[in-house]
C-alpha cells in the first residue's frame, strides 16, 4: 500500500512539481509561534463554519424554491417532508449566527494583540473586505426564507440607500427591481446568496491565508519570532519560537473543534432558534407586505452597526446621518493600521491608557448591540423603575456610546501619534503559561 | 527537556484512535446529507396507490394515468389481440417473461392478471422513452408483419402487445408490470399487490 | 484571558435568559408547560385540535400519515377518529371552511396553524385559550384579553364554561381595561381539567410547529455523547504530541 501512495505521490509531482512544496509552505513547514492561547481557535473554526455553510447551503439549494410564493413554502417542505432536511437547516442557521460569532471573537484578538501592525496590514484588509463580504452574504441569506421578517428586513436595510440624496429612491428600486421587495429581489439575492458571494468569500479567504503565511503569525505577546533567534528541534533554520503548524496547531486546533462541535450541536439539537435569537420568531409568519412585525430590527450580528443608525437623528432634511455613522462604523476598522500605530502590539505589554479604551470600547460594542436588540426596553425599567422615559434613556444612552465608538479610535490616533503611551517592556522571546 | 523520549506506540495509538473516531463522525454526519436524496414525504404521498375505473376504456382501447409519476399503460385487449400472442414467442427476447420485470400472478402469457386487461409501466427498458402504441394488427412501416403491440420512437425497440420485447432490437427486456389488483370488476388499483389489499 | 472568554458566554447565557420570547400583547403570559416529549398529552391534544378547531384551522404544513407515525396512532385510529374531511392518509390537514365564505363570517379567514406556537410562543397559545370571555360590544359576542378584538368565537366555551371580565376603572382618557377574568358559568370541565385539555392543545400545536422537534430530541443526546469522545482524544493526541514543545 506504501509504496501505491508513493508513486502516486511520485506521479503527481512529476506532473505538478509545486504541489508538495505548496503544502509544505502551508503546513509542516508552516512555523507558527508556539504560545498561541485560546484566542487563536476562532480562525480555523471560521474555515470549519465555512465549509459548513457550503455544504449545507448547497444541498438546500436542492429543495429550495426562489419565488415569492414558493420560497416560505420550500422551507417548510425541507423542514417536514425532506429527510433529514430539518438537520440540514438548522445546521446552516445555527452556523450562520457562530460564523459571527466566531469571526467577532477573531477580529477582536486582532486588535487586541496588534495582529493587523506592519508587517500584516494586508491580512487585516483582506479579514475586512471578508468581514464586509460576509455580511452582505448573511443579510441576503437571512431574506431567502420569506417570512415577514425577511420581507421587512430586506425593506429596511435596501431603504438606507434610499437615504442617499438624489439618486437614493431609483437607487432602492433599481435594487429590488420593484416597488417593493419582490420576486425580482428574491432571485437575484438567491443568485448572489448561492453563488456570487460565496466565489468572493472563498478567494478573499485563500488570499487571507495567503498573506498571513507569508508574513507569518502574530501572538499573545506581539514577538515577531522571525526576529528572535534561529534553530528549533525541527529546523536549524527556522525560528527558535516556532512549532510546525502541523501536526501541532492541527491537533491543537482538533480539541478546538471538538468544543465548537460540542456546543453548535447542543444548539442544533436542543434550541435551533436559541430564544429567538438565531431564528426569529416572526419569521415563522409568511411574508406579508401589508403587516410590518411588531418588534422589527435585524438578527443580532447586525444590531450594534444597525443601533448607530437609529441613534443619529436627522438634519439638514435627510436621515443620510444615521446611515453614514453606521457605514462609517465598519469603515474606521479597515483603517485601524494607520489609526492605532504604537509600536507595541500586545495588550499585554500597551499603555493603561490602552487597557482601558479597550474595555470602554468593547462596552459600547455591546451596549449598542443591547439597544439594537431592543434588549434596552427590558434592561432600563428592571434597573431604574418602570416610570422612566424610555425614548429619552435609550437614546441618550445609545448616543454616548456611538460616541465611545468612535471615540475609541480617535482615542487611539491621539494616544499613538502624539506619543502618549507609556508602555511595558516587550520580552526578546515569547512566553508561555502552562 | 530532561524526557526529551517520545512514546511513538501511545502516538500512533492515539493519532489511529482519533482518526478512527473522527473518519466515523464525518461518515455518520454524511448520512443525512445522502439520505436527503430518497424522495420525500412529498413525493411518496404522490406515490400513493392509484384508483382508476375501467368502465370508459372500450376493447382495443389503451388509456395512460399517472403512478409515482410513470406513465401506466392501461389496455383493453381485444380477442384477436390476445390470439396473436402466443404465435409471437419464437421472435421475442423473454417469451416466457423469465425475467423479474413482473410481479408472479402476472408471469403468464398475456403478462396480466385477467387476460384482457394490460396494466404496465410505459417506459422502454432500453433508455427509459414512453413507447408509442401500435395496437392494430396490420403492415405498418417499421414493420410489415406487424401484430399489434409498441414502438419506440427513440431508438425503434418493438414490444408486443403484452409488452414482451422482440428480438433485434435496442431495449433488453420486457417492459415492467407494476403491482396492482382488481378492487372490483371494473376498477383496478394500482401500486398495491392483490395479497395486500384490505 | 480564559477568564474573558468565561465572561463572554456568560453574558450571552443572560442574554439568550432575559430575551422577551414573544413579546405579544404586552401583558404577562400564563405559563403552559406544553411540552412534545409526552405522547398520551400530543394524541389528546390531537383528538382536540380535530374535534373544535379543524372546523376552521387547517393545519396545511402537517400530514396525517406523519402525525399518526409521531403520534404513535394506526392509519385506521387517524382516519377514523380525528380525518372528518374525507382527505386521504397521505395529505396535510386541510379545514374544510372555504376560505372565502370565511371571511365573509368573520371578516377574515381563520389562520392556518401550522406554525402558530412557532410564530406566537406556546405560552401565548395556552394563554389566548384560557383568555376569552363574554363581551356584549363584541359583534361575536366573544373576547379575548391576549388578543383584543379577536374575530374568533370561542369553540371550547362547552368545555370551560363561560368566564365574564371585571373592568378596571378608566384612566383618565384611556377606556377601561380588563381586571380579571371570571368564570360565571361552569362548563363540562373543572378549571384545573380545561387548563389540562389546553395544555394538551398546545402541546400539540408546538409538535404541529415542528414535527422534526421528535427527531432532535432523539438523535441530540448521541450527537453530543459522540462528539464528548471525539474531544476527549482529540484533547489526549494533543498533549501527547505538545509533550514535544518546550
Amino acid at each position: 500500500m506504501a509504496n501505491v501512495f508513493t508513486s502516486i505521490g511520485d506521479w503527481v509531482t512529476e506532473r505538478v512539481p509545486n504541489m508538495m512544496p505548496a503544502y509544505r509552505k502551508h503546513m509542516t513547514e508552516y512555523y507558527a509561534p508556539k504560545n498561541f492561547n485560546l484566542w487563536y481557535y476562532f480562525g480555523s473554526l471560521a474555515m470549519l463554519v465555512l465549509v459548513n455553510q457550503i455544504v449545507t447551503g448547497i444541498f438546500l439549494t436542492m429543495n429550495y424554491n426562489p419565488s415569492a410564493a414558493g420560497a416560505f413554502d420550500s422551507v417548510q417542505y425541507i423542514m417536514r417532508d425532506v429527510d433529514w432536511g430539518w438537520l440540514i437547516r438548522y445546521m446552516h442557521t445555527t452556523g450562520a449566527s457562530l460564523f459571527f460569532v466566531v469571526v467577532f471573537l477573531h477580529m477582536f484578538r486582532g486588535i487586541m494583540y496588534g495582529s493587523f501592525k506592519k508587517p500584516r496590514e494586508l491580512v487585516w484588509l483582506l479579514g475586512m473586505l471578508i468581514f464586509l463580504a460576509l455580511m452582505a452574504e448573511a443579510f441576503m441569506g437571512y431574506v431567502l426564507p420569506w417570512g415577514n421578517m425577511s420581507f421587512w428586513g430586506a425593506k429596511v436595510i435596501i431603504s438606507l440607500f434610499g437615504t442617499i440624496p438624489y439618486i437614493g429612491d431609483s437607487l432602492v428600486q433599481w435594487i429590488m427591481g420593484d416597488f417593493l421587495p419582490g420576486d425580482a429581489t428574491l432571485n437575484r439575492f438567491f443568485a448572489l446568496h448561492v453563488i456570487a458571494l460565496p466565489l468572493v468569500l472563498l478567494l478573499l479567504v485563500v488570499l487571507h491565508l495567503a498573506a498571513l503565511h507569508e508574513v507569518g503569525s502574530n501572538n499573545p505577546d506581539g514577538v515577531e519570532i522571525k526576529k528572535g533567534p534561529k534553530g528549533n528541534r525541527w529546523d536549524a533554520l527556522k525560528p527558535a519560537d516556532g512549532i510546525p503548524f502541523h501536526p501541532y496547531y492541527t491537533v491543537k486546533d482538533l480539541v478546538g473543534v471538538g468544543f465548537f462541535l460540542l456546543i453548535a450541536a447542543f444548539i442544533i439539537f436542543f434550541a435551533p432558534t436559541l430564544g429567538g435569537w438565531f431564528l426569529e420568531h416572526d419569521n415563522a409568519i409568511r411574508a406579508n407586505n401589508l403587516l410590518t412585525p411588531p418588534q422589527i430590527k435585524p438578527v443580532w450580528y447586525f444590531t450594534p452597526f444597525y443601533a448607530i443608525v437609529r441613534m443619529v437623528p436627522s438634519f439638514a432634511g435627510t436621515a443620510v446621518w444615521g446611515v453614514l455613522a453606521m457605514f462609517g462604523s465598519i469603515a474606521v476598522l479597515f483603517a485601524l493600521p494607520w489609526i492605532d500605530v504604537g509600536a507595541v502590539k500586545s495588550v499585554r505589554y500597551r499603555g493603561t491608557g490602552y487597557k482601558v479604551a479597550l474595555t470602554i470600547f468593547v462596552i459600547a460594542f455591546l451596549s449598542l448591540a443591547l439597544i439594537g436588540t431592543d434588549m434596552t426596553d427590558v434592561l432600563f425599567p428592571m434597573l431604574f423603575g418602570s416610570g422612566i422615559d424610555l425614548t429619552t434613556w435609550t437614546n441618550t444612552f445609545g448616543r454616548i456610546m456611538t460616541v465611545t465608538y468612535f471615540g475609541f479610535f480617535v482615542f487611539l490616533w491621539l494616544y499613538t501619534h502624539l506619543g502618549w503611551e507609556k508602555t511595558k517592556p516587550v520580552p526578546d522571546r515569547v512566553t508561555t503559561h502552562d | 527537556m530532561a524526557n526529551e523520549v517520545v512514546d511513538h506506540g501511545r502516538r500512533r495509538f492515539l493519532t489511529a484512535t482519533t482518526a478512527v473516531v473522527g473518519g466515523i463522525g464525518i461518515v455518520s454526519a454524511a448520512v443525512p446529507f445522502i439520505k436527503s436524496w430518497e424522495p420525500s414525504a412529498r413525493a411518496k404521498a404522490a406515490g400513493a396507490p392509484v384508483t382508476q375505473s375501467l368502465k370508459k376504456i372500450e376493447t382495443g382501447q389503451q388509456l395512460i394515468v399517472a403512478w409515482r409519476s410513470l406513465p401506466i399503460f392501461i389496455v383493453n385487449r381485444t380477442p384477436a389481440q390476445l390470439a396473436v400472442l402466443p404465435a409471437q414467442d419464437p421472435r421475442l427476447v423473454d417469451p416466457h417473461s423469465l425475467v423479474d420485470q413482473q410481479p408472479k400472478y402476472a408471469q403468464n402469457g398475456t403478462r396480466s392478471i385477467k387476460p384482457e386487461w394490460l396494466v404496465m409501466i410505459g417506459i422502454c427498458t432500453h433508455l427509459g422513452c414512453v413507447p408509442d402504441f401500435y395496437g392494430e394488427i396490420k403492415p405498418e412501416p417499421f414493420d410489415p408483419k406487424w401484430q399489434g403491440g409498441y414502438y419506440c420512437p427513440c431508438h425503434h425497440s418493438r414490444y408486443d402487445i403484452a409488452g414482451r420485447v422482440y428480438q433485434g432490437v435496442p431495449a433488453p427486456k420486457n417492459m415492467v408490470i407494476p403491482p396492482y389488483h382488481f378492487v372490483d370488476d371494473t376498477t383496478v388499483q394500482i401500486g398495491v399487490n392483490p395479497q395486500e389489499a384490505g | 484571558m480564559k477568564s474573558l472568554l468565561s465572561s463572554f458566554a456568560l453574558a450571552l447565557v443572560v442574554l439568550v435568559g432575559a430575551m422577551p420570547a414573544h413579546a405579544e400583547g404586552g401583558d404577562a403570559l400564563m405559563k403552559s408547560g406544553a411540552t412534545v416529549r409526552d405522547q398520551a398529552s400530543l394524541q389528546r391534544g390531537a383528538r382536540l385540535f380535530f374535534n373544535y378547531c379543524v372546523g376552521c384551522h387547517s393545519l396545511k404544513y402537517m400530514r396525517y400519515s406523519r402525525m399518526a407515525e409521531d403520534l404513535g396512532l394506526t392509519e385506521q385510529e387517524v382516519m377514523q377518529n380525528l380525518n372528518f374531511t374525507g382527505a386521504k392518509f397521505d395529505d396535510p390537514v386541510i379545514s374544510h371552511m372555504p376560505a372565502a365564505s370565511a371571511g365573509k363570517w368573520f371578516g377574515k379567514a381563520p389562520p392556518d396553524l401550522s406554525l402558530e406556537v412557532e410564530a406566537r410562543g406556546a405560552d401565548w397559545v395556552y394563554t389566548y385559550l384560557n383568555s376569552f370571555y363574554l363581551d356584549p360590544h363584541s359583534p361575536i359576542g366573544w373576547n379575548n384579553t391576549a388578543l383584543p378584538n379577536a374575530a374568533m368565537p370561542f369553540p371550547l366555551w362547552a368545555l370551560q364554561g363561560m368566564q365574564t371580565a371585571e373592568m378596571k376603572p378608566a384612566k383618565a382618557g384611556g377606556s377601561a381595561t380588563v381586571e380579571k377574568l371570571v368564570l360565571s358559568h361552569p362548563g363540562k370541565m373543572t378549571p384545573a381539567q380545561y387548563q389540562q385539555a389546553t395544555r394538551d392543545l398546545t402541546s400539540f400545536l408546538q409538535y404541529v410547529s415542528e414535527p422534526a422537534a421528535l427527531q432532535r430530541h432523539h438523535y441530540g443526546i448521541w450527537v453530543l455523547l459522540f462528539l464528548a469522545l471525539f474531544t476527549l482524544l482529540a484533547a489526549m493526541l494533543k498533549k501527547e504530541y505538545w509533550k514535544d514543545v518546550h
